[in-house]
């Protein structure tokens, strides 16, 4: 049965002729799970896994004032973007709040090609319609599927496709014929493996993530298994770990800051974002090993060693690959540093737990040599 | 072997009752990484939460089916909580409860039943 208020991608037949246990998330019917969770998390892990994710957004940003009108509500130097990058960044409010956050680059000549959250997105292009000025201008690419590939074996299986991905490195971008139709394409994810995402018309989505599924590497892999995997690679997830409240320090999204762009101070909600970083935000993100009992979700509360509650849990579960109950949340700077001991709190129950650097499962993305 | 429509199951043994989850729950909840299962010498209410039964995405409650008190916790389920997928009505029961009330049973479904609930879901 599909809800009839969900929207469905261009993949929802593709899903349920296999199998897929579908939910409603961000708006959209999509699959949580094909054979289960834990065994489509370490398949990413250990070899390829194909996502859906067509319930993102995606745009491009055109005109010859794209760049500037974009940077104004973005701590990012995009200006300096050369053609076939792209980079992370945050969207915000006047406030320093992140309303959502984003991948743009630049994988043409014209414009920043840029995706966007799922359930961020009718805000973020509403956001950009009302306020880009000049004669940048905003294309909503509702016609497009995404799909990402990743984990160790994703460059081979998609190498065998299509040879000139193998030469793309980490945060590059392009637009290329790829299996016969208009892609864009990036070598980026959110698993903390190698991997790409392929923008690709949708009429075509079906016929790409069939043929790819076809390499025995390959296994679909749903939105439970994508969520696990984010939050081992220390990922935040929008609308849970950071929100329009949240600023990128409190985040601990710093590097987002360019640092010609705090020189110039130039964007939505410098004042505090600076003010932070000179002083110090009342909270930051931190990662946590719970280290007895259930897991801490969103939710559970924080404690210092006294059992003061100093914080809230706002992501967490098991980590599959550590074989360990894994949390991000937020509390005071004085509660932040390495192997600070704390206590989450589950249904009542107090549990032992320490602060940890993030990632949690290190990153493996495919850095190019130097030349 | 009779179940709730929450899904679990309880089997009568004199006057203590296994109870568990029920296949379609544990094949419902996916792959269960932690149950908190009840102490013993806990009174519990039927219809009231009396454990707890995670999957990689969220915590469930389990209701108990029968009113009592809890003489034996699987432990076992601590670590190894994956046997609440591979025999969830076996070895993957969560307690045994010396029930107060028998005739509470006599409200539940029987399998033939339980599997026409089903149906309707």
């Amino acid at each position: 049965m599909t809800d009839q208020t969900l929207k469905t991608t261009p993949l929802n037949a593709a899903h349920r002729a296999l199998g897929a246990r579908m939910v409603g998330f961000g708006g959209y019917d999509m699959p949580v799970q094909y054979e289960g969770v834990l065994a489509e998390h370490r398949w990413t892990r250990e070899h390829a896994g194909l996502f859906d994710v067509s319930h993102m957004g995606q745009c491009k940003i055109t005109g010859a004032d794209a760049t500037a009108q974009f940077e104004r509500f973005v701590p990012g130097d995009y200006e300096v973007l050369k053609a076939g990058k792209q980079k992370y960044s945050l969207l915000l409010n006047t406030d320093g709040g992140i309303i959502d956050d984003l991948m743009a680059g630049r994988p043409d000549h014209d414009g920043l090609f840029v995706v966007v959250n799922a359930g961020n997105k009718d805000e973020d292009f509403a956001f950009w319609s009302a306020n880009l000025e000049g004669d940048a201008k905003l294309t909503v690419l509702d016609d497009r599927a995404l799909i990402a590939i990743q984990g160790p074996e994703a460059a081979e299986v998609m190498a065998a496709h299509e040879p000139v991905l193998a030469e793309m490195g980490f945060m590059e971008c392009a637009r290329l014929m790829l299996f016969g139709v208009d892609c864009y394409v990036s070598r980026s994810g959110y698993t903390g493996e190698d991997g790409y995402e392929i923008s690709v018309p949708a009429d075509q989505a079906e016929r790409v993530w069939n043929t790819i599924l076809e390499d025995a590497r390959v296994k679909p892999i749903g939105l439970g298994a994508r969520d696990s995997l984010r939050l081992e690679a220390g990922l935040p997830l929008h609308g849970h770990d950071i929100d329009p409240t949240t600023s990128p320090v409190e985040g601990a999204l710093t590097f987002a800051l360019s640092k010609s762009r705090k020189e110039r101070a130039d964007f939505a909600g410098a004042d505090r974002i600076l003010k932070e970083l000179a002083d110090a935000p009342a909270r930051v993100r931190v990662g946590l090993i719970v280290k007895e009992g259930a897991p801490a979700r969103e939710g559970a509360e924080i404690a210092d060693a006294d059992g003061n509650v100093i914080g809230k849990v706002t992501s967490g579960g098991p980590s599959p690959t550590l074989g360990k109950n894994i949390a991000m949340g937020f509390v005071p700077p004085a509660f932040a540093a390495l192997g600070t001991e704390l206590k989450v709190i589950v249904r009542g129950r107090s549990a032992a737990a320490e602060v940890v650097a993030m990632p949690f499962v290190a990153q493996r993305y495919y850095r190019k040599p130097k030349a | 072997m009779k179940f709730t429509k929450d899904h679990e199951w309880v089997s009568l043994d004199g006057d203590i009752a296994t109870v568990g989850i029920s296949k379609h729950a544990a094949d419902a909840l996916g792959d269960v990484v932690f149950v908190e299962v009840p102490e013993v010498g806990k009174t519990v209410a039927k219809g009231a939460s009396f454990a707890v039964v995670e999957s990689v995405k969220a915590a469930s409650d389990v209701y108990a089916p029968v009113s009592g008190e809890v003489v034996e916790a699987n432990d076992a389920l601590s670590t190894a909580p994956e046997t609440v997928n591979s025999a969830p009505e076996a070895d993957g029961w969560f307690a045994k409860i010396k029930v107060s009330d028998a005739s509470e049973l006599d409200a539940l479904m029987d399998q033939a039943a339980y599997d026409a609930f089903l149906a309707t879901l």
